[in-house]
């Protein structure tokens, strides 16, 4: 089969683009070279869309009205520059969670109007099959998406909700989609089965993310960004694009890896994180409130005594968690880092890998605020120093520190591998209260003797640890 | 099984392989903008979507296809200009970069 000349450019414009995505994410695995893979993969974005415009008119000519795409192109440009101008770094899992809601919708959407167009018996069954999983990924994606996003933002509750039955029924409305896409392979004009897939889809989406809790949401959010990806390289199958397979599958897979790391670094598989409603556990409860009970009470500091322990300090390790992120704390982090360091004490930085509420969130953040990355270090790389360290200070970092996840064989964390801020001699915890985190679960390293805990919202406590360190 | 079906088979798993052995290498650091990024090129539905929107099947096809370009376009253009920005920030001491 000889192509037309140029079919043949179209097909070697979306090679070229393929390309470029790949060595644009190679570039990605670098901070010194990061932003030429930016640059790399929007050069093979550009070639994509041309390719598919001079293809849809120069080789098949289906392309017959430009009103709506150039409409939609020019409203898409303005919103998704407003949105990658101006939202704030504080609320990048929220933006993500969004954009994978529009890139599920996009995708749920192109599958239905090509239901539409090619629907019924004409369908091959490898294009029927694409299809139909491509329109129920799509689904799925976009309504679990708006879910994280309201986890997220706080208007559905970041609480695990379950109910009796919750699995069992979740994984029969799973079946029951496959089911029904199988049952198109043979009676494609079935379009009531169609738009069942459809409806499954949209409300898989909801009730697989209801269970899950808002400290799981890192997790939650590769896996959409997986689920995106496959359903992009499932539209690929059906319109035979290749570009659109390979983007759809480095989409898909890096979604995967990410959630596998998060798992891992919670100690727990991907299926319990799924499947496990984590928090709502009874027996973890019934744990917590009897520790609590029984408990020492913890060691309350009042700020100018923390500034004290402060300046004395000759090392220091800031261990950020989610509580940064709402306080806003990153700036008044960096300010009291510098005071620190002209006091002649080093200052470092230790990074959970689910600190935050998406993988490298904290990075993100200290970036905004500064902080040379060569100071962030991971937990692997910075977990034996705390022993040599004099202070540890946790802002709004909760059970990424918890001892219990090394010693407590009940706690519902047990396994997960911690920073060990304990073994600092001084561990300063910035806390905005003295309830539970948001897991629900008791943190012993709040009443341990070497523990002083500072009460109130982050910022301003460090910046009264600034003001109180220059006078 | 059509030949096409085979032939889309190799390109996925070979992409899926490419891509483990390159996302595997990107540090913690950078995993946010990681995400941002696959997410601007998930984009790539606009493909997709402007036949979609360009064809002559009917309002509804056409109205949907819009719909499908202008959040693919959102996700095209407000990812890139983020991972950027985000990019942009992440600097080693001394302001060196």
């Amino acid at each position: 089969m000889t192509l037309s000349l140029t079919e043949t450019f179209v097909q070697l414009l979306y090679l070229g683009a393929s390309i470029l995505f790949v060595l644009g994410l190679k570039d990605l695995g670098d901070a010194q070279t990061a932003r030429r893979g930016v640059l790399l993969a929007e050069i093979g974005m550009v070639a994509a869309v041309a390719g598919t415009l001079l293809y849809g008119v120069g080789v098949t000519q289906v392309i017959v009205r430009w009103e709506w795409i150039v409409v939609a192109l020019l409203i898409g440009s303005a919103v998704g520059t407003g949105m990658g101008l101006w939202i704030p770094m504080t609320k990048m899992p929220e933006r993500i969670a969004l954009s994978h809601a529009f890139g599920g919708l996009a995708v749920g959407l192109v599958g239905v109007v090509e239901y539409l167009q090619h629907g019924g018996p004409h369908m091959s069954t490898l294009q029927i099959t694409a299809t139909g999983l491509e329109v129920a990924l799509g689904a799925l994606t976009f309504t679990g998406s708006i879910m994280a996003f309201g986890k997220l933002q706080g208007f559905i509750t970041g609480r695990p909700v379950t109910y009796p039955g919750q699995n069992i029924s979740n994984m029969l409305m799973i079946v029951g989609t496959l089911g029904l896409i199988g049952f198109l392979v043979y009676s494609p004009d079935a379009s009531w089965a169609f738009y069942s897939v459809a409806t499954l889809g949209v409300l898989l989406g909801v009730l697989l993310v209801l269970p899950i809790g808002g400290a799981d949401m890192p997790v939650v959010i590769c896996l959409l960004n997986s689920y995106a990806g496959l359903a992009a390289a499932a539209t690929g199958f059906a319109l035979g694009n290749n570009v659109l397979i390979i983007c759809g599958a480095l989409d898909g897979f890096s979604g995967f890896l990410l959630g596998m790391m998060m798992s891992k670094a919670m100690n727990r598989s991907f299926a319990n994180v799924l499947f496990g409603a984590f928090g709502a556990a009874p027996e973890a409860k019934a744990v917590t409130e009897g520790a609590s009970a029984s408990g020492p009470a913890p060691n309350v500091g009042s700020v100018e005594e923390a500034a004290e322990v402060l300046r004395a300090a000759r090392s220091v390790i800031v261990v950020p968690g989610y509580g940064m992120a709402v306080s806003q704390a990153q700036h008044a982090v960096r300010d009291l880092a510098n005071v620190l360091q002209a006091n002649g004490c080093d200052v470092r930085y230790a990074i959970h890998p689910v600190a935050g509420r998406m993988p490298g969130h904290m990075n993100v953040l200290l970036a905004e605020a500064n902080v040379p990355y060569d100071h962030l270090f991971d937990l692997d790389v910075i977990n034996d120093d705390f022993t040599a360290t004099d202070v540890a200070l946790v802002v709004g970092a909760n059970d990424v520190v918890n001892p219990a996840a090394r010693s407590n064989q009940s706690s519902p964390i047990y396994g997960m591998p911690i920073l060990s801020a304990d073994m600092a001699k001084t561990c300063v915890v910035l806390k905005r209260s003295l309830n539970p985190g948001f897991a629900g679960i008791e943190n012993e390293l709040f009443v341990r003797p070497n523990t002083m805990m500072v009460l109130g919202d982050a910022k301003k406590t460090l910046m009264q640890f600034t003001s109180a360190l220059k006078e | 099984m059509s030949l096409t079906l085979i032939f889309g088979l190799y390109v996925f798993f070979l992409a899926a392989f490419t891509g483990y052995q390159v996302i595997s290498k990107v540090p913690h650091l950078l995993h946010t903008p990681l995400m941002a990024f696959t997410n601007a090129i998930s984009g790539i539905s606009l493909v997709g979507s402007l036949l979609a929107a360009g064809g002559h099947y009917g309002t509804v096809s056409t109205m949907l296809g819009a719909v499908a370009v202008l959040a693919a376009t959102i996700n095209v253009v407000g990812g890139f200009l983020i991972t950027d920005r985000m990019l942009r920030m992440f600097k080693k001491k001394g302001g060196a970069r």
